[in-house]
């Protein structure tokens, strides 16, 4: 069976990767069963999605933890242990990273025995944007089970609605890296089932009971609204001109959904990048113009981004 | 007839527009929505005929559906967790109508704390409404189970409103081959509907809101919803014999995977009963006699189909996807009564099993290590204390959140 995991920021299309990746397998006469998987969270933040395919008919279920394929659209990501992206990577895993570090860096980085392929990204995709396709292609041609009629079928189908000029942009960028990565054909094995002869059983503790003081689901601290960094979310950031600000002290800080800009004594607004979503409602409030957007740089090692 | 990747709440809109319905009351919740969301997409492309309205609470919708069931059309409606539950008053008030109406339910965990991912403590809450329940273990059952859902809710004898569950995530947002036949074949399955004396006219009125003391009446209509419904599990099989014979799938009361020749069993429902058939057949490549028995009709309880399958069994490893607190697992419940009463078969030792509440996974190891405790279980000749899957790295997980909320259990920092 065929166990793939994509990853990417929510808005960068790896649900559509999945979907055309499952569609294609299924066009290829393979058994299907794709899914996204995300929560509460909205753009910018982490999200995965994942395809299984069998040529028998498919019983499991949940995520994959023991994945043949991990593509990842923006490799920012690798360095989020939110993300996830490194859960169950073995030396059988093949690691697809959409980013402009070389394979061989992040093999020594992370540390990996198995391949890892990068696909740099096209010169008109828009850093963290549009990703998706290069990533599709890429995967089709790494399964080597997907030849490329199958692959333009199946993105028709999964995009026909976008209408025509998407549909053959999509289309052309997928197959780009399709011919891009010609030399790793079927470079992806499948992988088996887990035998239940000599398997590590799970450690299942006995849950005591603990006083409900502990057990009741109370927050009793603000912790988890600043430990949890949403600043990483960003795929692109306000940066303040403070020569153009004029210091009207209040309308970008009130306007931040996030309270994300903390204004001093001294009238001079600071964005919280820790925190700070990448909304832009500042951009949009602040009467003077006085708040440029910045793309965040992709591939950045852990920490950089804020 | 054509089959396509669909998840389950597609599936389920592809059940309501092939059961050609009327009316479909509406309120959106996760992870239901999509079903409304794709059945309003062909109404207003006009491929479906039908009526779709928004309605202000699931209170309400349930009220509008057990309202428009009773004046002769056929009614669809889906809801979910903390929606089922605040129509509540209204299930049980429909299903005393005797409104025959299909309401699809995708699972969710209920609060609190909340959470989107699934578990069975929503539908088992409605368990005893008067709805039957069928519950879907994939896609495809999902879309034949609206159909079959239909011809058992409007048999005369029945005549009661039926919920279809499917799993939130692991179906509803879950991709699978279905396959989707076509109408003239489902038109021969299922009839439009024949109302009989439910046919309300505005020159014909007639009143669902009776009051009745004493007793002697209240007793009466509520023990026909009881005999209805036993009356159900007949008809059901009935109902999947005739689906059987028409589109080739089968849907039984209760599915037994090799369960024939197994010394020990997993029992449980829903999707995740898939993870235990790739378990069984792990296990059985290993030598172990596993089996799986998924009881698909939760209300009525199969008592009879379950006896059966259970029966000269040594052990049966029941695992619950829902808990109540200060019982258990339902599923064990109702299974240690249904094994239980009386009747010289000998029957299995039964284990209870809680996991997957919230949509926590279930491991194929977990599966395996289930089998093991059960196999020396059975040779000890005791059942074991239940057990809730869980491991130490969850509960330090859980610590740590705690931490960060400040939860210390004891005094106010």
């Amino acid at each position: 069976m065929y166990r793939i995991r994509f990853h990417g920021r929510g808005g960068q299309g790896m649900k559509t990767a999945s979907r055309i990746i499952g569609t294609a397998l299924f066009l290829a006469g393979y058994e299907v069963q794709d899914a996204p998987r995300y929560g509460a969270e909205r753009r910018g933040a982490p999200i995965f999605a994942y395809v299984r395919a069998d040529r028998r008919s498919i019983n499991e279920r949940g995520v994959i933890d023991r994945p043949d394929l991990v593509a990842v659209a923006d490799d920012s990501l690798v360095a989020l242990p939110a993300a996830g992206v490194r859960q169950g990577i073995d030396s059988h895993t093949v690691l697809l990273l959409h980013g402009r570090t070389p394979g061989a860096a992040w093999q020594e980085r992370l540390n990996l025995a198995g391949p890892v392929f990068t696909l740099a990204p096209a010169a008109h995709v828009e850093a963290g944007h549009a990703s998706a396709a290069r990533v599709v292609g890429a995967v089709a041609r790494l399964l080597g089970v997907v030849d490329r009629d199958t692959l333009i079928a199946a993105i028709r189908r999964e995009l026909a609605g976008l209408g025509d000029s998407e549909l053959a942009a999509n289309t052309r960028d997928a197959l780009a890296a399709y011919d891009e990565l010609a030399d790793q054909h079927g470079a992806v094995a499948e992988g088996g089932a887990v035998v239940s002869r000599d398997f590590l059983p799970p450690r299942w503790i006995e849950l005591g009971l603990d006083v409900a003081a502990l057990a009741a689901p109370a927050i009793h601290a603000p912790a988890t609204s600043t430990a949890v960094q949403t600043g990483l979310w960003r795929t692109v950031r306000p940066v303040i001109d403070h020569a153009r600000c004029n210091r009207c002290w209040w309308l970008c800080s009130t306007f931040c959904p996030e309270s994300a800009i903390a204004v001093g004594g001294d009238r001079v607004p600071v964005i919280d990048y820790d925190h700070c979503k990448g909304c832009l409602v500042c951009v949009t409030q602040c009467p003077t113009h006085a708040i440029d957007v910045e793309p965040e740089e992709e591939g950045t090692p852990e920490g950089g981004r804020s | 007839m054509t089959r396509t990747l669909l998840t389950g709440n597609g599936a389920a809109a592809w059940g309501a527009r092939l059961a050609r319905i009327d009316y479909l009351p509406a309120f959106p919740i996760t992870p239901q929505t999509e079903i409304i969301e794709t059945v309003a997409a062909w109404l207003e492309a006009g491929e479906m005929a039908g009526r779709l309205v928004t309605m202000d609470s699931e209170h309400s919708m349930i009220t509008a559906a057990g309202a428009a069931a009773t004046t002769g059309v056929r009614v669809f409606t889906a809801t979910s967790s903390q929606g089922l539950l605040y129509g509540m008053e209204m299930l049980y008030a429909i299903a005393g109508w005797r409104a025959p109406l299909v309401l699809v339910n995708v699972s969710r965990g209920l609060a609190s704390p909340i959470t989107l991912e699934p578990d069975h403590n929503d539908v088992l809450a409605a368990r005893d409404c008067g709805f039957l329940q069928i519950h879907c273990a994939t896609c495809q059952e999902v879309l034949d189970s609206v159909l079959i859902a239909y011809r058992l809710a409007e048999h005369p004898h029945v005549r009661l409103p039926v919920l279809v569950n499917l799993d939130g995530f692991y179906l509803s947002f879950t991709r699978e081959p279905v396959t989707i036949p076509a109408q003239a074949e489902v038109d021969r399955f299922l009839p439009p509907f024949a109302a009989g004396n439910i046919a309300f006219r505005a020159h014909a009125p007639m009143s669902q809101g009776v009051a009745v003391l004493g007793g002697a009446a209240y007793s009466y209509f509520r023990y026909q919803m009881h005999l209805a419904a036993g009356k159900a599990l007949s008809v059901y099989d009935e109902i999947a014999h005739d689906f059987a014979a028409l589109f080739g799938r089968c849907h039984e009361a209760v599915e037994c995977y090799r369960a024939d020749d197994a010394d020990y069993l997993f029992v449980m429902m829903g999707s995740f009963a898939t993870k235990a058939r790739e378990a069984v057949d792990r296990l059985r490549d290993q030598g172990l006699a596993m089996g799986l028995v998924r009881p698909r009709l939760i209300r009525p309880f199969p008592v009879d189909h379950l006896r059966e399958a259970l029966a000269g069994k040594k052990g049966a490893a029941v695992i619950d996807q829902n808990l109540s607190p200060g019982r258990g697992g339902i599923l064990h419940t109702e299974l240690a009564a249904a094994i239980g009463c009386g009747r010289n078969r000998p029957m299995p030792l039964l284990a209870s099993f809680i996991g997957g509440l919230g949509g926590r996974d279930i491991t194929p190891e977990e599966f395996y290590q289930m089998a093991r405790d059960l196999v020396e279980a059975v040779a000890a000749g005791r059942s074991p204390v239940p057990r809730l899957l869980y491991t130490d790295e969850e509960l330090r997980g859980v610590r740590k959140l705690q931490g960060v909320a400040g939860s210390t259990g004891g005094e106010r920092r």
